[in-house]
């Protein structure tokens, strides 16, 4: 398979990654080069293997429902770029 | 099907899937352990989970996947023992993992009905696609600071399920049904509290329009409509939007729209080029989800009576109407309320008293059925003192007006006011001799064939007796004193 120019910048467009044109065919080449090594795994027949989904043989383990975690505002918000009072901030986004 | 839109080339039919958002009734969230109570401190109900600080793990909350069985039983939906969790990836300042972890592939719920009523009485089933279980995401505030959204992340994580509902809907007023049963089943199982105001149910409405017999055309999704009147709506204003589109030859496009009820319209919300590029995969953090058929039945006993079963019991244990029925069991404190007063009881005398007299009382003093100023066993008492002859009806509505007021029981009441009914044939009779006495000219008029008098009479000595006679004995005592 092979990766063309619009799809890279799609692919660049879905991640929000800002792409100029010159890098495009840069990006291109070495994302095709990671997706063909990748694309190496269809050579396998999985005619009739179901999914691996994990390499544990045991179900998903879960929790009890109760309060352990959280009111630690101040040693979240420590690692924000940009904060105000108790809250993050972000560029305004109005729809 | 009633309603169809008339355009210039003929009727139109809507119809309509709606996706509902409902948040799960849990103490903590989906795969934190952090709470989940409304209204706290921005920010304060935050894990390094929820903020999606690099290597943190989710795990997921048990009670969260119970909550989620039970709704599915709740909603004869079929079950799978086997679901899995899946990456919805896109970018919004709310979402700080950058993805959502949702159930896309495997859900954990799969087809189940609703029975809708409608206002003629007339019942319909719509059909459930699904349920899974998702990520809430954090809430923006935009109106604090010109040119910055605040970002509050304590919604971020919050277990909610995602129940989608076949494109079964032909009616505005069949989505208002659909919304307001599936808010009451979630309320009866207790899965969801229902409460549109807080957030904690909303309903993404998908809407088309076709001309009668065609395959579905293009579909608008309108996202985030927070209220069962304005669900309404948008389908009305969407729906004639898009006749008027393919009515004056274009195309509609599908996409996401947003509904404005102060200008009512709807209007796009995202282009459509870059909608839905989700880009789903397994979520390499999480196994899947497996689940005991054995706990799933464990589950199932322990439902709660559903509104539709109760109001059925309702209708053949206590001997009352389908409709009144259905008033009883919309509320489920109230249908609670209704058998502590009915168990035992008159249930066609205690249905009139609870959706009559009570709603009337709780109306006027802004209360509600679980702040009621009488209660369920001091009106059952009432009814006891009906029953037994110590008060009549109408001397009833007195003491009922004087609990309302004062709180206190009916036996305080009808001893300190007096109010004991009259069954002494003797103050009785004394009563009648001194109405007729008085009234000799209408006694006249009445044996010489004015039967309508009666009425008068048996008036005047209720009167008499301060209304307090038993009506029975006055009946039969002036009938024979006048036909004498």
């Amino acid at each position: 398979m092979s990766l063309d120019l619009a799809t890279t910048r799609r692919i660049a467009k879905l991640a929000r990654i800002g792409l100029e044109d010159a890098e495009l065919e840069t990006v291109r080449q070495k994302l095709d080069g990671i997706l063909g090594w990748v694309d190496q795994l269809s050579e396998v027949d999985v005619e009739g293997v179901p999914p691996m989904v994990g390499t544990e043989t045991e179900a998903l383990r879960q929790r009890d429902d109760v309060v352990t975690d959280g009111n630690c505002r101040d040693a979240i918000l420590s690692c924000a770029p940009e904060k105000s009072g108790p809250f993050y901030t972000v560029p305004k986004v109005v729809e | 099907m009633s309603y169809v839109i008339e355009g210039k080339t003929g009727s139109w039919e809507i119809v309509v899937g709606l996706e509902v958002h409902a948040q799960i009734v849990s103490k903590s969230k989906l795969f934190s352990g952090a709470s989940t109570t409304f209204g706290a401190e921005p920010n304060s109900q935050v894990s390094l989970v929820d903020a999606a600080f690099p290597g943190m793990l989710p795990v997921i909350n048990k009670e969260c996947v119970a909550q989620a069985v039970r709704t599915g039983l709740g909603l004869n939906a079929r079950i799978y023992l086997e679901s899995r969790f899946d990456r919805k990836n896109y970018f919004y300042a709310d979402l700080p993992q950058g993805y959502q972890i949702s159930q896309f592939a495997h859900p954990i719920v799969g087809e189940g009905t609703i029975d809708i009523e409608l206002s003629n009485g007339e019942i319909r089933k719509i059909g459930i696609t699904r349920l899974h279980m998702e990520q809430d995401a954090g809430k923006l505030i935009h109106d604090q600071d010109p040119t910055k959204s605040m970002v509050d992340l304590n919604r971020s994580g919050v277990a909610l399920m995602e129940i989608v509902s076949e494109p079964d809907i032909r009616e505005p007023e069949e989505a208002g049904a659909y919304l307001r049963k599936l808010r009451q089943i979630l309320r009866y199982l207790g899965t969801c509290d229902g409460n549109m105001e807080e957030g904690s149910m909303r309903a993404d409405v998908n809407v088309s329009v076709r001309k009668a017999g065609e395959p579905f055309r293009t579909r608008c999704e309108i996202k985030n409509v927070n209220s069962i009147r304005f669900v309404m709506q948008a389908i009305e204003v969407e729906a004639a939007r898009q006749v008027e589109i393919w009515e004056s030859g274009g195309e509609v496009d599908q996409e996401t729209r947003l509904f404005d009820p102060a200008r009512g319209e709807t209007r796009t919300m995202r282009s459509k080029e870059d909608a839905h590029d989700y880009r789903y995969f397994p979520d390499p953090d999480l196994l899947p989800l497996v689940i005991e058929q054995a706990w799933v039945d464990e589950l199932k006993a322990a439902l709660p009576e559903l509104p539709d079963a109760k109001r059925a019991r309702f209708q053949s244990e206590y001997g009352i109407p389908f409709y009144d029925a259905g008033v009883l069991v919309a509320e489920q404190s109230v249908a609670d309320f209704y058998e502590t007063v009915a168990k035992g009881r008159d249930g066609k005398l205690a249905v009139s008293w609870v959706t009559g007299d009570l709603f009337a009382a709780l109306n006027r003093t802004g209360k509600t059925i679980e702040t009621s100023p009488v209660s369920a066993d001091a009106l059952g008492k009432m009814l006891d003192l009906i029953a037994d002859g110590t008060i009549n009806g109408k001397i009833a509505k007195e003491v009922f007006e004087d609990m309302v007021e004062t709180g206190e029981g009916p036996e305080a009441i009808v001893e300190k006011k007096g109010l004991r009914q009259v069954t002494d044939t003797g103050v009785i009779d004394a009563a009648i001799e001194s109405v007729m006495t008085k009234h000799a000219d209408k006694v006249a008029e009445y044996r010489s064939g004015k039967d309508k008098l009666f009425g008068f009479f048996v008036g005047q000595v209720m009167k008499e007796t301060k209304g307090k006679a038993n009506p029975a004995l006055v009946n039969g005592a002036l009938k024979s004193k006048l036909d004498a």
